[in-house]
Protein backbone atom coordinates (compact mmCIF):
# COMPACT_ATOMS: atom_id res chain seq x y z
CA UNK A 1 0.00 0.00 0.00
CA UNK A 2 1.93 3.53 -1.02
CA UNK A 3 -0.75 5.42 0.21
CA UNK A 4 -3.30 5.00 2.49
CA UNK A 5 -5.80 8.26 1.19
CA UNK A 6 -5.97 7.04 -2.75
CA UNK A 7 -8.27 4.74 -4.05
CA UNK A 8 -7.27 5.22 -7.89
CA UNK A 9 -3.97 7.18 -8.83
CA UNK A 10 -3.04 7.37 -12.64
CA UNK A 11 0.13 9.71 -14.34
CA UNK A 12 0.36 10.29 -17.84
CA UNK A 13 -2.06 7.15 -18.69
CA UNK A 14 -1.68 6.63 -22.50
CA UNK A 15 -3.45 3.97 -25.06
CA UNK A 16 -3.80 3.84 -28.74
CA UNK A 17 -5.91 1.43 -30.95
CA UNK A 18 -3.87 2.15 -34.68
CA UNK A 19 -4.08 5.59 -35.39
CA UNK A 20 -6.19 6.48 -33.32
CA UNK A 21 -4.75 8.00 -29.46
CA UNK A 22 -7.80 7.00 -27.50
CA UNK A 23 -6.11 7.75 -23.96
CA UNK A 24 -3.52 10.87 -24.03
CA UNK A 25 -2.03 11.40 -20.96
CA UNK A 26 -4.60 11.34 -18.39
CA UNK A 27 -3.82 12.01 -14.58
CA UNK A 28 -6.53 11.28 -11.75
CA UNK A 29 -6.51 10.40 -8.34
CA UNK A 30 -9.82 9.38 -6.50
CA UNK A 31 -9.75 9.52 -2.99
CA UNK A 32 -11.13 6.54 -0.30
CA UNK A 33 -14.53 7.04 0.24
CA UNK A 34 -15.74 9.39 -2.62
CA UNK A 35 -17.70 9.21 -5.26
CA UNK A 36 -15.78 10.43 -8.24
CA UNK A 37 -17.66 10.51 -11.52
CA UNK A 38 -16.17 10.43 -14.64
CA UNK A 39 -18.00 12.62 -17.66
CA UNK A 40 -16.97 12.92 -21.55
CA UNK A 41 -18.79 12.69 -24.59
CA UNK A 42 -18.69 9.20 -26.78
CA UNK A 43 -15.32 8.19 -27.74
CA UNK A 44 -13.44 10.36 -25.66
CA UNK A 45 -11.92 7.98 -23.42
CA UNK A 46 -13.97 7.45 -20.65
CA UNK A 47 -13.98 3.82 -21.19
CA UNK A 48 -10.86 2.78 -22.03
CA UNK A 49 -9.79 4.66 -18.92
CA UNK A 50 -12.13 2.93 -16.97
CA UNK A 51 -10.86 -0.44 -18.46
CA UNK A 52 -7.72 -0.28 -17.76
CA UNK A 53 -8.36 0.51 -14.58
CA UNK A 54 -10.54 -2.19 -13.92
CA UNK A 55 -7.89 -4.94 -15.36
CA UNK A 56 -10.13 -5.87 -18.76
CA UNK A 57 -7.23 -3.33 -20.95
CA UNK A 58 -3.63 -3.00 -21.59
CA UNK A 59 -2.42 0.42 -21.19
CA UNK A 60 0.56 1.35 -23.51
CA UNK A 61 2.08 4.06 -20.96
CA UNK A 62 1.82 5.56 -17.70
CA UNK A 63 1.36 4.66 -14.15
CA UNK A 64 -1.98 3.12 -12.73
CA UNK A 65 -2.39 2.44 -9.02
CA UNK A 66 -5.88 1.05 -7.76
CA UNK A 67 -6.54 0.08 -4.23
CA UNK A 68 -2.44 0.27 -4.52
CA UNK A 69 -1.85 -2.23 -6.88
CA UNK A 70 -1.35 -1.84 -10.58
CA UNK A 71 -4.54 -3.62 -12.29
CA UNK A 72 -2.32 -5.30 -15.35
CA UNK A 73 -0.57 -7.39 -12.62
CA UNK A 74 -3.67 -7.65 -10.38
CA UNK A 75 -4.51 -11.17 -9.16
CA UNK A 76 -7.40 -12.71 -7.60
CA UNK A 77 -7.40 -11.38 -4.25
CA UNK A 78 -7.25 -7.69 -6.10
CA UNK A 79 -9.90 -8.72 -7.44
CA UNK A 80 -12.09 -9.55 -4.38
CA UNK A 81 -11.48 -5.97 -3.28
CA UNK A 82 -13.47 -4.09 -6.43
CA UNK A 83 -16.57 -4.20 -7.68
CA UNK A 84 -17.58 -4.01 -11.85
CA UNK A 85 -20.73 -3.02 -12.91
CA UNK A 86 -20.05 -3.22 -16.93
CA UNK A 87 -22.75 -1.07 -19.69
CA UNK A 88 -25.80 -3.32 -19.90
CA UNK A 89 -25.73 -7.17 -20.69
CA UNK A 90 -28.44 -9.54 -21.61
CA UNK A 91 -26.49 -12.39 -19.37
CA UNK A 92 -28.56 -14.21 -17.00
CA UNK A 93 -31.91 -14.95 -18.41
CA UNK A 94 -32.58 -17.86 -17.12
CA UNK A 95 -31.69 -17.49 -13.34
CA UNK A 96 -33.04 -15.90 -10.64
CA UNK A 97 -31.61 -12.88 -8.76
CA UNK A 98 -31.28 -15.49 -6.19
CA UNK A 99 -29.61 -18.46 -8.14
CA UNK A 100 -27.30 -15.57 -9.66
CA UNK A 101 -26.28 -14.02 -5.96
CA UNK A 102 -25.65 -17.23 -4.71
CA UNK A 103 -23.61 -18.97 -7.25
CA UNK A 104 -21.33 -15.44 -7.27
CA UNK A 105 -21.20 -15.15 -3.70
CA UNK A 106 -19.14 -18.74 -4.01
CA UNK A 107 -16.23 -16.62 -5.80
CA UNK A 108 -15.98 -13.97 -2.92
CA UNK A 109 -13.76 -14.42 0.32
CA UNK A 110 -16.37 -12.80 2.33
CA UNK A 111 -19.11 -12.11 0.47
CA UNK A 112 -22.71 -9.89 1.82
CA UNK A 113 -25.71 -12.12 2.76
CA UNK A 114 -27.33 -12.61 -0.50
CA UNK A 115 -30.71 -11.57 1.53
CA UNK A 116 -29.18 -8.49 2.34
CA UNK A 117 -27.58 -7.40 -1.05
CA UNK A 118 -31.83 -8.04 -2.66
CA UNK A 119 -32.69 -5.50 0.12
CA UNK A 120 -30.08 -3.29 -0.61
CA UNK A 121 -30.71 -3.68 -4.01
CA UNK A 122 -34.46 -3.53 -3.79
CA UNK A 123 -35.03 -7.21 -5.58
CA UNK A 124 -36.54 -8.76 -2.12
CA UNK A 125 -39.87 -9.22 -3.81
CA UNK A 126 -38.46 -10.08 -7.54
CA UNK A 127 -35.88 -13.00 -5.92
CA UNK A 128 -37.53 -15.54 -7.98
CA UNK A 129 -38.28 -14.16 -11.10
CA UNK A 130 -36.06 -15.05 -14.14
CA UNK A 131 -33.29 -12.51 -15.18
CA UNK A 132 -35.35 -12.63 -18.79
CA UNK A 133 -38.63 -11.34 -17.08
CA UNK A 134 -36.85 -8.55 -15.10
CA UNK A 135 -37.61 -5.22 -16.02
CA UNK A 136 -34.67 -2.94 -17.63
CA UNK A 137 -34.00 -1.30 -14.29
CA UNK A 138 -34.60 -4.08 -12.03
CA UNK A 139 -32.20 -6.25 -14.46
CA UNK A 140 -29.48 -2.90 -13.74
CA UNK A 141 -29.94 -3.90 -9.87
CA UNK A 142 -29.50 -7.31 -10.21
CA UNK A 143 -25.70 -5.89 -12.06
CA UNK A 144 -25.17 -3.61 -9.11
CA UNK A 145 -26.17 -6.35 -6.57
CA UNK A 146 -23.50 -8.83 -8.26
CA UNK A 147 -20.93 -5.76 -8.14
CA UNK A 148 -21.28 -5.15 -4.28
CA UNK A 149 -21.89 -8.63 -3.68
CA UNK A 150 -17.69 -9.55 -3.08
CA UNK A 151 -18.19 -6.36 -0.21
CA UNK A 152 -15.62 -4.13 -2.67
CA UNK A 153 -13.69 -1.46 -1.53
CA UNK A 154 -13.73 0.39 -5.10
CA UNK A 155 -17.31 -0.20 -7.23
CA UNK A 156 -17.15 0.70 -10.59
CA UNK A 157 -20.36 1.98 -12.45
CA UNK A 158 -20.51 2.53 -16.09
CA UNK A 159 -23.52 4.31 -17.58
CA UNK A 160 -25.52 2.62 -14.41
CA UNK A 161 -28.93 4.21 -15.01
CA UNK A 162 -29.25 4.67 -18.97
CA UNK A 163 -32.84 3.37 -19.82
CA UNK A 164 -34.42 3.72 -16.14
CA UNK A 165 -37.48 6.03 -15.78
CA UNK A 166 -36.92 8.93 -13.80
CA UNK A 167 -38.72 7.33 -10.75
CA UNK A 168 -36.39 4.60 -11.29
CA UNK A 169 -33.34 6.82 -11.54
CA UNK A 170 -34.16 8.40 -7.89
CA UNK A 171 -34.50 5.33 -6.47
CA UNK A 172 -30.99 3.77 -7.88
CA UNK A 173 -29.53 7.39 -7.04
CA UNK A 174 -30.26 6.50 -3.04
CA UNK A 175 -29.35 2.91 -3.66
CA UNK A 176 -25.88 4.63 -4.69
CA UNK A 177 -25.55 7.03 -1.68
CA UNK A 178 -26.10 4.66 1.10
CA UNK A 179 -23.55 1.89 -0.34
CA UNK A 180 -21.24 5.43 -0.15
CA UNK A 181 -22.53 5.61 3.19
CA UNK A 182 -21.35 2.14 3.70
CA UNK A 183 -17.45 3.35 2.88
CA UNK A 184 -17.59 2.00 -0.97
CA UNK A 185 -15.13 4.07 -2.75
CA UNK A 186 -17.31 5.08 -6.28
CA UNK A 187 -16.10 5.56 -9.67
CA UNK A 188 -19.62 6.40 -11.63
CA UNK A 189 -19.26 6.78 -15.72
CA UNK A 190 -22.54 8.60 -16.57
CA UNK A 191 -23.95 10.91 -19.42
CA UNK A 192 -26.47 12.09 -17.09
CA UNK A 193 -24.89 15.40 -15.76
CA UNK A 194 -27.81 15.66 -13.64
CA UNK A 195 -26.65 12.10 -12.38
CA UNK A 196 -23.57 13.17 -11.77
CA UNK A 197 -24.30 16.28 -9.87
CA UNK A 198 -26.57 15.01 -7.88
CA UNK A 199 -24.03 11.61 -6.69
CA UNK A 200 -20.67 12.72 -7.32
CA UNK A 201 -18.27 14.52 -4.56
CA UNK A 202 -16.05 15.42 -7.30
CA UNK A 203 -16.55 15.32 -11.22
CA UNK A 204 -13.82 14.89 -13.77
CA UNK A 205 -14.22 16.16 -17.43
CA UNK A 206 -12.66 13.54 -20.29
CA UNK A 207 -12.37 14.73 -23.52
CA UNK A 208 -10.32 13.86 -26.63
CA UNK A 209 -8.32 11.29 -24.41
CA UNK A 210 -7.55 14.06 -21.34
CA UNK A 211 -8.79 15.08 -18.46
CA UNK A 212 -9.76 18.78 -19.00
CA UNK A 213 -11.15 19.58 -15.30
CA UNK A 214 -11.48 17.56 -12.15
CA UNK A 215 -13.93 19.50 -9.51
CA UNK A 216 -17.12 19.98 -7.30
CA UNK A 217 -19.63 19.63 -9.36
CA UNK A 218 -20.72 22.86 -8.10
CA UNK A 219 -17.81 24.28 -8.59
CA UNK A 220 -16.64 23.19 -12.31
CA UNK A 221 -15.36 25.26 -14.41
CA UNK A 222 -15.97 28.56 -12.36
CA UNK A 223 -19.60 27.88 -11.88
CA UNK A 224 -19.76 29.00 -8.73
CA UNK A 225 -17.83 32.40 -9.15
CA UNK A 226 -19.88 32.44 -12.42
CA UNK A 227 -21.73 35.39 -13.32
CA UNK A 228 -25.52 34.88 -12.03
CA UNK A 229 -28.71 35.61 -14.38
CA UNK A 230 -31.48 37.48 -12.55
CA UNK A 231 -34.60 37.30 -14.32
CA UNK A 232 -38.65 38.40 -13.28
CA UNK A 233 -41.41 39.90 -15.35
CA UNK A 234 -41.25 43.43 -15.36
CA UNK A 235 -44.22 45.95 -17.03
CA UNK A 236 -42.56 45.54 -20.35
CA UNK A 237 -42.01 41.72 -20.33
CA UNK A 238 -39.45 39.61 -19.09
CA UNK A 239 -36.52 40.89 -18.44
CA UNK A 240 -32.87 39.72 -17.30
CA UNK A 241 -29.57 40.97 -15.55
CA UNK A 242 -26.15 39.15 -15.42
CA UNK A 243 -24.35 40.30 -12.22
CA UNK A 244 -21.58 39.60 -9.77
CA UNK A 245 -23.64 40.31 -7.03
CA UNK A 246 -27.22 38.57 -7.40
CA UNK A 247 -28.23 39.84 -4.00
CA UNK A 248 -28.07 43.31 -4.30
CA UNK A 249 -29.57 42.95 -7.87
CA UNK A 250 -32.88 41.20 -5.62
CA UNK A 251 -32.39 43.46 -2.61
CA UNK A 252 -33.25 46.30 -4.99
CA UNK A 253 -35.60 44.83 -6.93
CA UNK A 254 -37.55 44.01 -4.00
CA UNK A 255 -37.47 47.83 -3.03
CA UNK A 256 -38.33 48.77 -6.98
CA UNK A 257 -41.92 46.67 -6.37
CA UNK A 258 -42.31 46.94 -2.91
CA UNK A 259 -42.23 43.26 -2.09
CA UNK A 260 -42.66 40.34 -4.52
CA UNK A 261 -40.97 40.71 -7.37
CA UNK A 262 -43.20 38.99 -9.96
CA UNK A 263 -41.47 35.17 -11.34
CA UNK A 264 -38.01 35.89 -9.80
CA UNK A 265 -35.16 33.63 -10.74
CA UNK A 266 -31.74 33.41 -10.02
CA UNK A 267 -29.52 30.87 -11.87
CA UNK A 268 -26.22 30.06 -12.12
CA UNK A 269 -24.98 28.10 -15.82
CA UNK A 270 -25.34 24.57 -15.49
CA UNK A 271 -23.30 21.68 -15.22
CA UNK A 272 -24.66 21.13 -18.25
CA UNK A 273 -23.64 24.60 -19.50
CA UNK A 274 -19.90 24.24 -18.28
CA UNK A 275 -19.84 20.88 -19.48
CA UNK A 276 -20.48 21.23 -23.23
CA UNK A 277 -18.48 24.58 -23.28
CA UNK A 278 -15.47 22.45 -21.76
CA UNK A 279 -15.86 19.78 -24.33
CA UNK A 280 -16.58 21.97 -26.95
CA UNK A 281 -13.58 23.92 -26.32
CA UNK A 282 -11.57 20.52 -26.21
CA UNK A 283 -12.29 19.22 -29.55
CA UNK B 1 -21.19 -4.58 8.23
CA UNK B 2 -17.34 -5.07 8.01
CA UNK B 3 -15.83 -1.24 7.48
CA UNK B 4 -14.11 -1.05 3.64
CA UNK B 5 -11.31 1.00 3.79
CA UNK B 6 -8.32 0.04 1.78
CA UNK B 7 -6.26 -1.33 3.76
CA UNK B 8 -5.45 -4.86 2.92
CA UNK B 9 -7.52 -7.90 4.38
CA UNK B 10 -5.94 -10.76 4.70
CA UNK B 11 -8.56 -12.26 2.80
CA UNK B 12 -8.48 -16.15 1.93
CA UNK B 13 -9.75 -17.20 -1.36
CA UNK B 14 -12.27 -19.74 -2.02
CA UNK B 15 -10.48 -22.97 -3.02
CA UNK B 16 -11.35 -23.60 -6.64
CA UNK B 17 -12.95 -26.99 -5.86
CA UNK B 18 -15.47 -24.78 -3.95
CA UNK B 19 -16.07 -21.82 -6.87
CA UNK B 20 -16.35 -25.13 -9.41
CA UNK B 21 -18.65 -26.57 -7.22
CA UNK B 22 -21.09 -23.05 -7.86
CA UNK B 23 -20.13 -23.23 -11.11
CA UNK B 24 -21.73 -26.33 -11.42
CA UNK B 25 -24.39 -25.65 -9.97
CA UNK B 26 -24.85 -22.33 -12.02
CA UNK B 27 -24.66 -24.51 -15.66
CA UNK B 28 -26.66 -27.32 -14.32
CA UNK B 29 -29.57 -24.52 -13.27
CA UNK B 30 -29.24 -22.85 -16.36
CA UNK B 31 -29.42 -25.54 -18.70
CA UNK B 32 -32.46 -26.74 -16.33
CA UNK B 33 -34.26 -23.72 -17.78
CA UNK B 34 -32.95 -23.41 -21.24
CA UNK B 35 -35.88 -23.49 -23.46
CA UNK B 36 -33.99 -26.31 -25.72
CA UNK B 37 -33.20 -28.49 -22.87
CA UNK B 38 -35.57 -30.97 -23.88
CA UNK B 39 -34.48 -31.11 -27.70
CA UNK B 40 -30.83 -30.99 -26.71
CA UNK B 41 -31.57 -34.03 -24.36
CA UNK B 42 -34.39 -36.00 -26.82
CA UNK B 43 -32.93 -35.08 -30.24
CA UNK B 44 -30.75 -37.45 -30.84
CA UNK B 45 -33.52 -40.19 -29.03
CA UNK B 46 -36.19 -38.69 -31.32
CA UNK B 47 -33.48 -39.69 -34.60
CA UNK B 48 -33.41 -43.27 -33.51
CA UNK B 49 -36.59 -43.75 -33.31
CA UNK B 50 -37.60 -42.16 -36.79
CA UNK B 51 -34.69 -43.54 -38.65
CA UNK B 52 -35.14 -47.19 -36.62
CA UNK B 53 -38.80 -47.11 -38.23
CA UNK B 54 -37.46 -45.90 -41.82
CA UNK B 55 -34.64 -48.53 -42.02
CA UNK B 56 -35.75 -51.08 -39.44
CA UNK B 57 -36.92 -53.78 -41.67
CA UNK B 58 -34.22 -56.61 -41.85
CA UNK B 59 -31.26 -54.71 -43.64
CA UNK B 60 -27.87 -56.55 -41.92
CA UNK B 61 -24.84 -54.60 -42.45
CA UNK B 62 -23.05 -58.18 -41.51
CA UNK B 63 -24.57 -61.77 -40.60
CA UNK B 64 -26.65 -61.65 -37.34
CA UNK B 65 -26.06 -57.58 -37.42
CA UNK B 66 -29.41 -55.36 -38.21
CA UNK B 67 -28.31 -52.00 -39.24
CA UNK B 68 -30.61 -50.79 -36.49
CA UNK B 69 -27.87 -52.04 -34.10
CA UNK B 70 -25.23 -50.26 -36.26
CA UNK B 71 -27.00 -47.07 -36.43
CA UNK B 72 -27.68 -47.08 -32.25
CA UNK B 73 -24.04 -47.25 -31.94
CA UNK B 74 -23.35 -44.22 -34.35
CA UNK B 75 -26.13 -42.43 -32.01
CA UNK B 76 -24.16 -42.84 -29.38
CA UNK B 77 -21.38 -41.28 -30.55
CA UNK B 78 -23.37 -38.71 -32.13
CA UNK B 79 -24.96 -37.99 -28.89
CA UNK B 80 -21.09 -37.66 -27.75
CA UNK B 81 -20.23 -35.20 -29.81
CA UNK B 82 -23.33 -32.79 -29.56
CA UNK B 83 -23.57 -32.98 -25.73
CA UNK B 84 -20.09 -31.86 -25.98
CA UNK B 85 -18.48 -29.94 -29.08
CA UNK B 86 -22.01 -28.59 -30.19
CA UNK B 87 -23.13 -28.32 -27.06
CA UNK B 88 -19.94 -25.69 -26.12
CA UNK B 89 -19.53 -24.49 -29.22
CA UNK B 90 -23.23 -22.82 -29.54
CA UNK B 91 -23.46 -22.18 -25.64
CA UNK B 92 -20.12 -20.39 -25.51
CA UNK B 93 -20.46 -17.77 -28.04
CA UNK B 94 -24.33 -16.42 -26.64
CA UNK B 95 -22.43 -16.36 -23.35
CA UNK B 96 -19.53 -14.52 -24.72
CA UNK B 97 -21.78 -12.31 -26.44
CA UNK B 98 -24.62 -11.78 -23.75
CA UNK B 99 -21.20 -10.60 -21.53
CA UNK B 100 -21.19 -13.06 -18.94
CA UNK B 101 -17.67 -13.41 -19.87
CA UNK B 102 -16.52 -10.73 -19.41
CA UNK B 103 -18.54 -10.12 -16.34
CA UNK B 104 -16.89 -13.51 -15.01
CA UNK B 105 -13.54 -12.31 -15.74
CA UNK B 106 -14.18 -9.50 -13.64
CA UNK B 107 -14.82 -11.53 -10.30
CA UNK B 108 -12.46 -13.71 -8.35
CA UNK B 109 -13.43 -16.46 -9.87
CA UNK B 110 -10.32 -18.96 -11.11
CA UNK B 111 -11.06 -19.25 -14.86
CA UNK B 112 -11.02 -23.19 -14.89
CA UNK B 113 -13.73 -23.20 -12.78
CA UNK B 114 -15.91 -22.58 -15.30
CA UNK B 115 -14.96 -25.32 -17.36
CA UNK B 116 -14.88 -27.59 -14.82
CA UNK B 117 -18.58 -26.13 -14.47
CA UNK B 118 -18.91 -26.51 -18.11
CA UNK B 119 -17.27 -30.38 -18.35
CA UNK B 120 -19.51 -31.27 -15.92
CA UNK B 121 -22.38 -30.15 -17.82
CA UNK B 122 -21.13 -32.09 -20.49
CA UNK B 123 -20.53 -35.13 -19.03
CA UNK B 124 -24.22 -35.00 -17.33
CA UNK B 125 -25.91 -34.51 -20.78
CA UNK B 126 -23.64 -37.00 -22.32
CA UNK B 127 -24.79 -39.96 -19.76
CA UNK B 128 -28.15 -39.05 -19.55
CA UNK B 129 -28.36 -39.21 -23.74
CA UNK B 130 -26.48 -42.36 -23.54
CA UNK B 131 -28.66 -44.44 -20.53
CA UNK B 132 -32.06 -43.10 -23.06
CA UNK B 133 -30.44 -44.29 -26.35
CA UNK B 134 -29.02 -47.77 -24.76
CA UNK B 135 -32.46 -48.23 -23.66
CA UNK B 136 -34.42 -47.42 -26.33
CA UNK B 137 -32.10 -49.66 -28.14
CA UNK B 138 -32.46 -52.64 -25.69
CA UNK B 139 -36.28 -52.25 -25.92
CA UNK B 140 -36.98 -52.18 -29.63
CA UNK B 141 -34.44 -53.13 -31.33
CA UNK B 142 -32.52 -55.89 -30.06
CA UNK B 143 -29.14 -54.54 -28.74
CA UNK B 144 -27.77 -56.51 -26.20
CA UNK B 145 -25.08 -55.12 -23.29
CA UNK B 146 -22.00 -56.45 -23.55
CA UNK B 147 -21.04 -58.61 -20.50
CA UNK B 148 -17.64 -58.65 -19.32
CA UNK B 149 -15.31 -56.57 -18.00
CA UNK B 150 -13.02 -55.35 -21.24
CA UNK B 151 -15.93 -54.27 -23.90
CA UNK B 152 -17.29 -51.97 -20.49
CA UNK B 153 -13.29 -50.55 -20.19
CA UNK B 154 -12.86 -50.09 -23.64
CA UNK B 155 -16.48 -48.32 -23.57
CA UNK B 156 -14.95 -46.07 -20.75
CA UNK B 157 -11.91 -44.55 -22.37
CA UNK B 158 -13.53 -44.65 -25.61
CA UNK B 159 -16.11 -42.33 -24.22
CA UNK B 160 -14.11 -40.14 -22.09
CA UNK B 161 -11.83 -39.87 -25.02
CA UNK B 162 -14.41 -38.84 -27.46
CA UNK B 163 -15.72 -36.59 -25.23
CA UNK B 164 -12.98 -34.63 -23.83
CA UNK B 165 -11.17 -34.14 -27.39
CA UNK B 166 -14.79 -33.04 -28.61
CA UNK B 167 -15.12 -30.85 -25.45
CA UNK B 168 -12.29 -29.01 -25.94
CA UNK B 169 -12.89 -28.60 -30.00
CA UNK B 170 -16.14 -27.20 -29.24
CA UNK B 171 -14.38 -24.64 -26.15
CA UNK B 172 -12.23 -23.84 -29.02
CA UNK B 173 -14.69 -23.45 -31.82
CA UNK B 174 -16.46 -21.35 -29.61
CA UNK B 175 -14.17 -18.52 -30.94
CA UNK B 176 -15.17 -18.93 -34.67
CA UNK B 177 -18.55 -17.66 -35.03
CA UNK B 178 -18.81 -14.06 -35.10
CA UNK B 179 -21.83 -13.75 -32.13
CA UNK B 180 -23.87 -15.71 -30.24
CA UNK B 181 -26.81 -15.26 -32.99
CA UNK B 182 -24.80 -17.18 -35.62
CA UNK B 183 -23.23 -19.55 -33.64
CA UNK B 184 -26.35 -22.89 -33.96
CA UNK B 185 -25.87 -21.62 -37.76
CA UNK B 186 -22.44 -21.91 -38.08
CA UNK B 187 -21.99 -25.52 -36.08
CA UNK B 188 -24.83 -27.38 -36.42
CA UNK B 189 -23.91 -27.88 -40.50
CA UNK B 190 -20.85 -29.16 -39.22
CA UNK B 191 -22.27 -31.44 -36.70
CA UNK B 192 -25.01 -33.04 -39.27
CA UNK B 193 -22.14 -33.19 -41.96
CA UNK B 194 -19.89 -35.00 -40.13
CA UNK B 195 -22.36 -37.65 -39.11
CA UNK B 196 -23.59 -38.30 -42.49
CA UNK B 197 -19.83 -38.87 -43.52
CA UNK B 198 -18.67 -40.65 -39.88
CA UNK B 199 -20.72 -43.90 -40.33
CA UNK B 200 -23.94 -43.23 -37.79
CA UNK B 201 -26.75 -42.70 -40.48
CA UNK B 202 -24.68 -44.96 -43.53
CA UNK B 203 -22.97 -47.54 -43.10
CA UNK B 204 -19.64 -46.34 -42.94
CA UNK B 205 -17.71 -48.85 -45.01
CA UNK B 206 -20.43 -48.38 -47.98
CA UNK B 207 -19.40 -44.65 -48.71
CA UNK B 208 -17.18 -43.30 -51.45
CA UNK B 209 -13.50 -43.94 -50.28
CA UNK B 210 -12.89 -40.33 -50.75
CA UNK B 211 -15.53 -39.46 -48.13
CA UNK B 212 -14.55 -42.15 -45.73
CA UNK B 213 -11.07 -40.04 -45.97
CA UNK B 214 -12.22 -36.81 -45.08
CA UNK B 215 -14.01 -38.32 -42.06
CA UNK B 216 -11.17 -40.12 -40.74
CA UNK B 217 -9.56 -36.97 -40.02
CA UNK B 218 -12.00 -36.07 -36.99
CA UNK B 219 -12.68 -37.57 -33.83
CA UNK B 220 -16.61 -38.66 -34.73
CA UNK B 221 -15.89 -41.26 -36.72
CA UNK B 222 -13.73 -43.01 -34.65
CA UNK B 223 -16.22 -42.83 -32.23
CA UNK B 224 -18.79 -44.08 -34.26
CA UNK B 225 -15.97 -47.36 -34.45
CA UNK B 226 -15.05 -47.71 -30.92
CA UNK B 227 -19.21 -47.76 -29.65
CA UNK B 228 -19.79 -50.08 -32.50
CA UNK B 229 -16.61 -52.57 -31.13
CA UNK B 230 -18.11 -52.36 -27.79
CA UNK B 231 -22.06 -52.59 -28.39
CA UNK B 232 -22.16 -54.55 -31.92
CA UNK B 233 -21.60 -58.56 -32.12
CA UNK B 234 -18.17 -59.31 -32.98
CA UNK B 235 -19.02 -60.77 -36.18
CA UNK B 236 -20.05 -56.97 -37.36
CA UNK B 237 -15.73 -56.64 -37.90
CA UNK B 238 -16.32 -57.94 -41.12
CA UNK B 239 -18.55 -54.51 -41.86
CA UNK B 240 -15.58 -52.30 -41.15
CA UNK B 241 -13.51 -51.09 -43.52
CA UNK B 242 -9.72 -52.25 -41.91
CA UNK B 243 -12.16 -55.60 -41.16
CA UNK B 244 -11.19 -55.13 -37.52
CA UNK B 245 -11.78 -52.49 -34.41
CA UNK B 246 -8.48 -50.58 -34.73
CA UNK B 247 -8.82 -49.85 -31.38
CA UNK B 248 -5.29 -48.77 -31.09
CA UNK B 249 -5.73 -46.30 -33.75
CA UNK B 250 -8.77 -45.06 -32.12
CA UNK B 251 -7.07 -44.02 -29.00
CA UNK B 252 -4.16 -42.68 -30.81
CA UNK B 253 -6.43 -40.57 -33.32
CA UNK B 254 -8.72 -39.36 -30.37
CA UNK B 255 -5.93 -38.73 -27.61
CA UNK B 256 -4.10 -36.45 -30.99
CA UNK B 257 -7.59 -34.52 -30.78
CA UNK B 258 -7.27 -33.74 -27.26
CA UNK B 259 -3.91 -32.27 -27.43
CA UNK B 260 -4.86 -30.13 -30.50
CA UNK B 261 -7.65 -29.20 -28.76
CA UNK B 262 -6.32 -28.32 -25.92
CA UNK B 263 -3.74 -25.86 -27.92
CA UNK B 264 -6.38 -24.49 -29.95
CA UNK B 265 -8.12 -23.46 -26.37
CA UNK B 266 -5.27 -22.04 -24.97
CA UNK B 267 -4.63 -20.42 -27.76
CA UNK B 268 -7.52 -18.89 -29.04
CA UNK B 269 -10.16 -18.69 -26.08
CA UNK B 270 -12.05 -15.26 -25.39
CA UNK B 271 -13.62 -13.77 -22.70
CA UNK B 272 -14.62 -10.68 -24.77
CA UNK B 273 -16.56 -10.49 -28.02
CA UNK B 274 -13.96 -9.52 -30.93
CA UNK B 275 -16.08 -6.13 -31.22
CA UNK B 276 -14.79 -5.00 -27.67
CA UNK B 277 -11.36 -5.21 -27.67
Amino acid sequence: MTRADSAIRVRGLTKRYGDHQAVAGVDLDVEVGEIFSLLGPNGAGKTTCVEILEGYRHRDGGEVEVLGVDPATADAHWKARIGIVLQSTKDFAELTPTEALSTFAAYYPSPRPIDEVLELVGLTDKRKTRGDQLSGGQRRRLDVGLGILGNPELLFLDEPTTGFDPEARRQFWGLIESLSDLGTTILLTTHYLDEAERLADRVGVIADGRVVAVDDPAMLGGRGAAAATVSWRGPNGRERISTDAPTRVVRELADTFGGEIPELAVSRPTLEDVYLQMIGAAT
Amino acid sequence: MTATTTRQRPAKLPSLATVSKARVRAELLSFRERDAVVFVLLFPVILLVVFGAVFGGNAEVAPGVSFIQYFVAGMIAAGLLSASFQNLAIQIPIERDAGYLKRLSGTPMPKAAYFVGKIVLVGFIALIQTVMLLAIGILLYDVTLPTGFEPWLNFAWIALLGVTSCTLLGIAFSSVPKNGKSAPAIVSPIAIVLQFISGVFFVFSQLPNWMQTIAAIFPLKWMTQGMRSVFLPDAARAAEPAGSWELGRIALVLAVWCVVGLALCLLTFRWRTRSDG
